[in-house]
């Protein structure tokens, strides 16, 4: 877009260009301006008062919250604007509670960082002594209110995108914080677990719920056979830890990583994504041709699954019953491992890696209990837990010499990879269904349902396969979740097959992922990624998986079937909160 | 108990239908509520968020932030002494610590165990002219001294003591 309207910022000529405050034009410009409550995908909240410019005319304003004009003449670092922000920081610092060194936020703390920007070198404030208690009720994320700096981040994406609001300011002035109702734990109330809070906290007071040390001892424990298995989006993400691009290499050398951790056996989940498709196809094609409960909604996203508990019971029927890849992987791994590696169920330990908090809040609910007291998955690290460990074991990543996975678990097809976006799951089933329903081999150069691809929140696709009309909605992001399940309740809108991801963008931008403010910058990168990482694989459709075609011969006989059904399948209940 | 307990929610119920079950109706909802209850329980709170579709922590957190509205249960009696500027000059201090002592309250704790009593301050109940001006309920006390106020209390007493 050209434009002959110009914002004049330090003197340079700025066009503007649809930018919706002067912020995002001061940052189009090249200029760095420190926030700590901006998020470009939530309303505009004015809090932290960092961002505050020079308009010549107007005085100082936040440029957050104010409007570009043609020819506003602005500064952005006069001395009484380093000034403005020197004393805030140095509030928002006297408010905090300051243990760096023993934060889990450290090394990603926005507040340090601008802190150390702007030279700020002493606090001239009394330091605040309220002493609130820390929530630790959680499995997927750990709150502690005393480093809140009342960003409001975390309330507002959890009230706009996903349409919850399971956090909310409480009391007024000084006494503000954030916390559910009655100070009660997060864990207790409607989150769904995606820790996306703790993705947008820019400092230590909502985090990630760290469980390395239950691995640790199992890795420890010589008793133990400990299997690990990790998400599609797991590629995608940890090479960020170690500066390195996602790609063949990084996965190769995280797997090297894995062994040198101990792990004993390293497995991929997109083997279990296979699966799923298999048997969430299939389920899928059986409703279409025998008239089963259409739409046929996905069943992958823990996130999702509580939520549609909570808010939408009365859609549960609509939901495929299958399990998610994790869950099936455990399945899979308790039926087949204790021959294969001639151990006892009770001394096999299963890991999972996964890029979602959400998933460690799905492997402890009791429709996964294996047997009374043991789990079908024992524990999930998230990508950054993961990236603590091998920097915690003196293991120089970037140095790695790129492994395999072992086999046969470790087998799989770019089908199973693209799950971790949005669109992903729809565009693996299609691969698989189209091929099922026409009968025909699907040719490899028609293989990408671009209609199906897309960053938009809501995404619909009609597809025609042999007459036959595919109504299709991708969603991510739960307000938009809120959105197709209320217009399908009062029969606004009609599909076949729904999937939902919580968080923007899929799995690639989950909660575990690491840590980056730039939410737009890394869901575009890391779908690149994925859609390239699915590209160059030599079997790209699930059916083609030769370790799934052989788990299918050797255990579970056909999709959908008796041992399935035990095996793969289950049920989800109204949950009440 | 449960009967009572029943007849209070359906009254809570009556009053959300009233209000269309409308979120953005919350602040006088919840006013109400607590006319019902003399506070706004947990358990209420709850129930009418799942009833608004508005979440409980943003229910919980319009309760917090206004000082009308209650978590733990009022006293029957809701006295407030206005501390607004007029008041204050006119010796609003001396009115509230009598009060305070004569009901055995303290800071912190200013509803008494019976549940009779409730004191609060307020920052101006706009009646400057009567200064300094306590309110009891609905009832208007101006021109008051410690004495005077603790007659008020010691009346409430006999009352309550004769039924």
């Amino acid at each position: 877009m050209t434009t002959d309207k110009f914002v004049l910022v330090n003197g340079q000529e700025v066009p503007i260009e649809g930018e919706k405050n002067l912020l995002e034009l001061i940052r189009k410009a090249g200029i760095e301006i420190p926030t700590l409550c901006y998020h470009p995908k939530l309303s505009v909240y004015g809090a932290c008062r960092l961002c505050v410019v020079e308009i010549e005319g107007r005085g100082i304003q936040t440029s957050c919250s104010t409007e570009p004009e043609p020819g506003m003449k602005i500064k952005t670092h006069t001395p009484a604007l380093r000034n403005i922000r020197k004393v805030a920081v140095e509030l928002f610092l006297a408010n905090h509670k300051v243990e760096c060194p023993t934060c889990d936020q450290m090394g990603n703390c926005k507040l340090e960082e601008i802190a150390r920007k702007l030279g700020v070198n002493e606090v001239r404030f009394k330091k605040k002594k309220d002493f609130r208690p820390a929530d630790t009720g959680s499995v997927a994320i750990y709150r502690d209110p005393d480093k809140c700096v009342l960003c409001g981040q975390c309330v507002r994406y959890c009230k706009e995108i996903h349409g919850i609001g399971a956090i909310d300011f409480a009391f007024r002035g000084k006494d503000t914080y954030v916390t559910p109702a009655f100070d009660r734990s997060v864990g207790d109330g409607e989150c769904v677990n995606c820790g996306q809070c703790a993705a947008v906290c820019p400092v230590g007071a909502i985090v990630v719920k760290k469980h390395i040390s239950p691995v640790q001892k199992a890795l420890d424990d010589k008793t133990k056979t400990v299997v690990v298995h990790m998400a599609p989006a797991v590629r995608i993400g940890i090479g960020e830890e170690f500066g390195l691009v996602a790609g063949p290499e990084t996965t190769g050398k995280m797997v090297a990583a894995l062994r040198k951790l101990g792990f004993d056996k390293v497995y991929d989940t997109v083997y279990a994504a296979d699966l799923t498709i298999m048997e969430e196809g299939t389920e899928f094609v059986n409703r279409l041709t025998k008239g089963g409960v259409l739409p046929q909604f996905t069943s992958c996203c823990p996130g999702w699954i509580k939520f549609i508990e909570e808010y939408y019971p009365e859609l549960l029927p609509n939901l495929s019953s299958c399990k998610s890849p994790q869950q099936m992987m455990g399945a899979v791994m308790r039926e087949l491992l204790p021959e294969q590696l001639g151990v006892k169920n009770e001394d096999l330990f299963v890991v999972s890696v996964m890029p979602c908090t959400a998933k460690k809040f799905e492997i402890r609910r009791p429709e996964f209990e294996y047997t009374k007291g043991k789990r079908d998955t024992d524990e999930v690290i998230t990508v950054q837990e993961l990236a603590r460990m091998i920097k915690g074991s003196g293991i120089d990543f970037a140095n790695l010499k790129p492994e395999e996975f072992d086999m046969p678990l470790g087998d799989k097809t770019g089908a199973g990879v693209i799950f971790g976006v949005t669109g992903g799951v729809t565009e693996a089933a299609l691969r698989f269904a189209v091929e099922k329903v026409t009968g025909k081999v699907i040719d490899a150069k028609d293989l990408d349902y671009k209609a199906v691809r897309g960053s938009e929140g809501l995404l619909e696709a009609t597809l025609d396969v042999e007459g036959t009309k595919l109504r299709i909605a991708i969603v991510h992001g739960l307000s938009n979740a809120h959105t197709v399940c209320k217009e399908l309740l009062n029969g606004e809108v009609k599909y076949d097959f729904i999937e939902v991801m919580t968080c923007p963008g899929g799995c690639i931008n989950g909660g575990g992922q690491p840590i980056d403010f730039n939410q737009a910058a890394k869901i575009e990168r890391r779908t690149k990624q994925i859609y390239e990482a699915d590209k160059n694989m030599p079997r790209r459709k699930s059916q083609d998986n030769p370790a799934v075609i052989a788990t299918y011969e050797k255990l579970l006989k056909e999709p959908c079937g008796e041992k399935s059904h035990h095996l793969l399948h289950t049920h989800y209940y109204k949950r009440n909160f | 108990m449960t009967g009572q307990t029943d007849a209070k929610l359906e009254q809570v119920c009556k009053i959300i239908e009233k209000h269309h079950s409308d979120g953005s109706k919350l602040i006088p909802i919840l006013q109400e509520i607590q006319e019902v209850y003399r506070y706004l329980p947990e358990e209420v709170i709850d129930f009418t968020a799942r009833k608004l579709k508005v979440p409980a922590a943003q229910v919980y957190g319009v309760a917090t932030f206004y000082s009308h509205f209650a978590l733990t249960p009022k006293g029957k009696y809701l006295v407030k002494v206005c501390n607004g500027t007029a008041c204050h000059v006119k010796k609003s201090i001396p009115v509230l610590n009598a009060i305070v002592e004569k009901l055995k309250l303290s800071e912190g704790k200013m509803t008494t165990d019976d549940l009779l009593f409730t004191v609060e301050t307020v920052s101006c109940l706009g009646a400057c002219g009567l200064a300094p001006v306590l309110v009891i309920n609905e009832d208007v006390h101006g021109m008051m001294t410690p004495t005077k106020a603790v007659a008020e209390i010691d009346k409430i007493l006999a009352q309550e003591a004769a039924k």
